[in-house]
Order: structure tokens, then C-alpha cells, then sequence
């Protein structure tokens, strides 16, 4: 009798394991950031950092697009500013903001650099970037 | 030695119902409903089974997966959940608890320009000067399309309360009548309209926002 339970007991636990596994893969799905985030990485992997991640959001509730696009000269193409920390120091780019006075200054590494290590520069979300990005497996394949 | 091992079983069983089919774990009663408890997740567990193999409907596999909407940073996919600092940002849904909504379910899923009409983000248009207001030019440019479509009225009134004209003249559109050759697929492809639009601005989901004028032919036929 107790050999029986506990083969149940293993049968079961094996049926959670494959519950668990079968959830893991069912949760495998594209990323759901909010659209519009920039991921910016032409420098970030190769210096050993995350990418930085530019929530756009949360940067058109506050500011018009003509602050950044206009005033701080920083082009439509994700990837096409070849923005380093060097010009940011100096007050170009995120540096006009993210200089301790408007925004947090440049030692909170870790608040832009955020982003999983390897991700491309892109738009997320961004239409172009879906046609024009190396074909995707199909949904649901993997 | 029987009871602890029933003990066991019957916590794995509430264990797995809580965490898979929260509504049936409710229904989960001690000892004399157990078999019934186990009935059902053995038939629940067929469903599962068949979802994981990932070959239902193949025909439908073009279809975009409609993604949880305005997750917060560690959880949505770009962020390094394992970076202590991502869990300091602000998260989407807490910003926009107060917006309007935008009509149908794409971009951000807020009307940017309704919020910034009445008044529900405060957008700087000077990032020293918070007094600052941005010059607005209220003149609309309709253009004539080809086909069927109806023609596309373009305001410049919501744009220039965002945007510069330096933003768009003359490198994306040349300000002159006629001088502007522009395409879906252009659009699609990240040009003309397309630099903001299906970028960041509200995507080229649904036709009728920007093709909203009615064709002159139209308008002559007689009202339904």
C-alpha cells in the first residue's frame, strides 16, 4: 500500500513538473513593452553594460516632442544619434535633462542601462522595424 | 503512515488547482470531494497538454498575439528583471491611470492628444521654461488619394502643438503643394508620416483616423 501511494505521489509530482514546464512554454511569448520604447545598444554590449532603455511614455507625458527633437537636435531613427556618455556629459542629448538638476544625473548607471543584456537597438513595437527586421519564427513555434 | 502521505498528496492537488485553475481550487473540499477534485484536473490537464504542443490551428498562425497590456518594467520583456534599479521606474499603468483612452485597442492605448487637451499631462514645451507655450498653426491640408480611399485631411494644429516645424520641413515633407510623393508602403517602411506614426505616434492601425475626408463623388451621391 505505501509503495502504491508513493508511486502516485511520484506520478503526480511528475504531472507538476509537466504542468510547470508546459506553463514555461505557453508564457514564451514576444516581448510587451509599451510602444515606442527605445532600446539603445551601439556601444552598451561591447562595453560590458546593459542597454539603455528610453521609455518613451513617460517622456511625451512631460516634455513636447520638439524639446528633444527640435531643441536637443536628437534625430527619428533609433540608433542613428550616435549618442555616447562622453557628449551626454557634456550636456548633449539625455545630458541636457539627465544632468541632476531636471532629471537624476549620470551615476544612476543603472536606471538606463536596464535593458537584457543582447537586445538590438530598435523601436519596440515599431512597424518599420517589423518589416524590416530578419523574418520571426511564426507565432506559437519556436 | 498512511495519513501524512495523504496529507502530502492532498496539498500537491490544492497546491497545483491554486496555481493553475484558480476558480476550480474554490470548489477544491477536503476528503470527500478529493476524487471529484481529481476528476477534474485529470480532463483540465487534456486542454493543457494540447496548447503546449503548439500545433492548434497552424492556419491561424499569422494572427498577432494581442499582448498583455502596460506591464511593468521587470516584467515586460526589455527590461532586465535582474537589475535592482528597474524596479525603481515608474510603471506605464501608474502613469496613466488618468488619461483617456484611446479608441481601439493599439500604441499606448491612450488619445495623446484628447490627455493633452484637457489638460491631463502637462507637457513642456521648453524644458528650462514650464510658462512656455508652443505657437500653434491651425491649418489643415487635405489631400486627394488615389483609388478608393478617401481623401486624408492632415492638421497641423495637433502637430505643432508636439512638434517644430523644423521637425518635419523641409528634410520629411517639402512645404510646397505637390511636392510630396507619399505611400503606404513609404509609411509602412518608416518614411514620410511613417518616421512617427507606427513608431510612436498612434500606429497605421485604422484607416479612417488619418483617411477621414469624403471623396468629392461621395459626396455628391445621395444620402442614404
Amino acid at each position: 500500500m505505501p509503495s502504491l501511494i508513493r508511486r502516485t505521489l511520484i506520478g503526480r509530482m511528475l504531472f507538476v513538473g509537466t504542468l510547470v514546464l508546459a506553463t514555461a512554454f505557453v508564457d514564451a511569448r514576444p516581448a510587451m513593452a509599451e510602444y515606442g520604447d527605445v532600446i539603445m545598444n551601439n556601444n552598451s554590449d561591447a562595453a560590458g553594460m546593459r542597454p539603455a532603455v528610453f521609455p518613451h511614455w513617460f517622456h511625451r507625458v512631460r516634455y513636447s516632442c520638439k524639446v528633444c527633437h527640435a531643441d536637443l537636435g536628437i534625430k527619428f531613427k533609433a540608433g542613428g544619434n550616435n549618442i555616447d556618455m562622453l557628449k551626454i556629459m557634456d550636456g548633449q542629448y539625455c545630458g541636457a535633462c539627465h544632468n541632476g538638476t531636471i532629471a537624476w544625473s549620470v551615476e544612476n548607471c543603472n536606471l538606463c542601462h536596464s535593458g537584457k543584456p543582447g537586445t538590438p537597438t530598435q523601436v519596440h513595437e515599431s512597424k518599420s522595424h517589423e518589416l524590416l527586421s530578419p523574418a520571426k519564427p511564426p507565432v506559437g513555434k519556436k | 503512515m498512511n495519513s501524512p502521505f495523504k496529507l502530502i498528496h492532498f496539498t500537491l492537488v490544492s497546491a497545483l488547482l491554486v496555481a493553475s485553475w484558480g476558480t476550480l481550487a474554490t470548489a477544491a473540499q477536503p476528503a470527500k470531494e478529493k476524487a471529484v477534485t481529481e476528476a477534474k484536473t485529470e480532463t483540465a490537464a487534456q486542454p493543457q497538454t494540447a496548447i503546449a504542443g503548439s500545433e492548434v490551428n497552424p492556419f491561424n498562425r499569422l494572427m498577432r498575439v494581442v499582448p498583455k497590456r502596460h506591464l511593468p518594467p521587470t516584467q515586460d520583456g526589455i527590461h532586465d528583471p535582474t537589475n535592482d534599479s528597474t524596479q525603481m521606474l515608474q510603471t506605464p499603468l501608474e502613469a496613466f491611470s488618468g488619461l483617456p483612452k484611446s479608441q481601439g485597442d493599439f500604441g499606448n492605448g491612450v488619445d495623446w492628444v484628447k490627455a493633452l487637451n484637457e489638460s491631463k499631462i502637462d507637457a513642456r514645451w521648453d524644458r528650462n521654461d514650464p510658462k512656455a507655450k508652443p505657437v500653434i498653426m491651425d491649418l489643415s491640408i487635405v489631400r486627394e488619394v488615389k483609388g478608393s480611399m478617401p481623401g486624408v485631411g492632415f492638421p497641423h494644429k495637433q502637430h505643432t502643438q508636439l512638434l517644430d516645424c523644423s521637425n518635419c520641413h523641409p528634410a520629411i515633407f517639402i512645404p510646397q503643394k505637390g511636392a510630396n510623393q507619399i505611400s503606404m508602403a513609404a509609411i509602412m517602411l518608416g518614411q514620410k508620416c511613417g518616421v512617427c506614426h507606427g513608431t510612436v505616434a498612434f500606429p497605421v492601425a485604422e484607416c479612417r483616423r488619418c483617411h477621414d475626408k469624403a471623396k468629392p463623388v461621395a459626396a455628391k451621391a445621395p444620402a442614404k
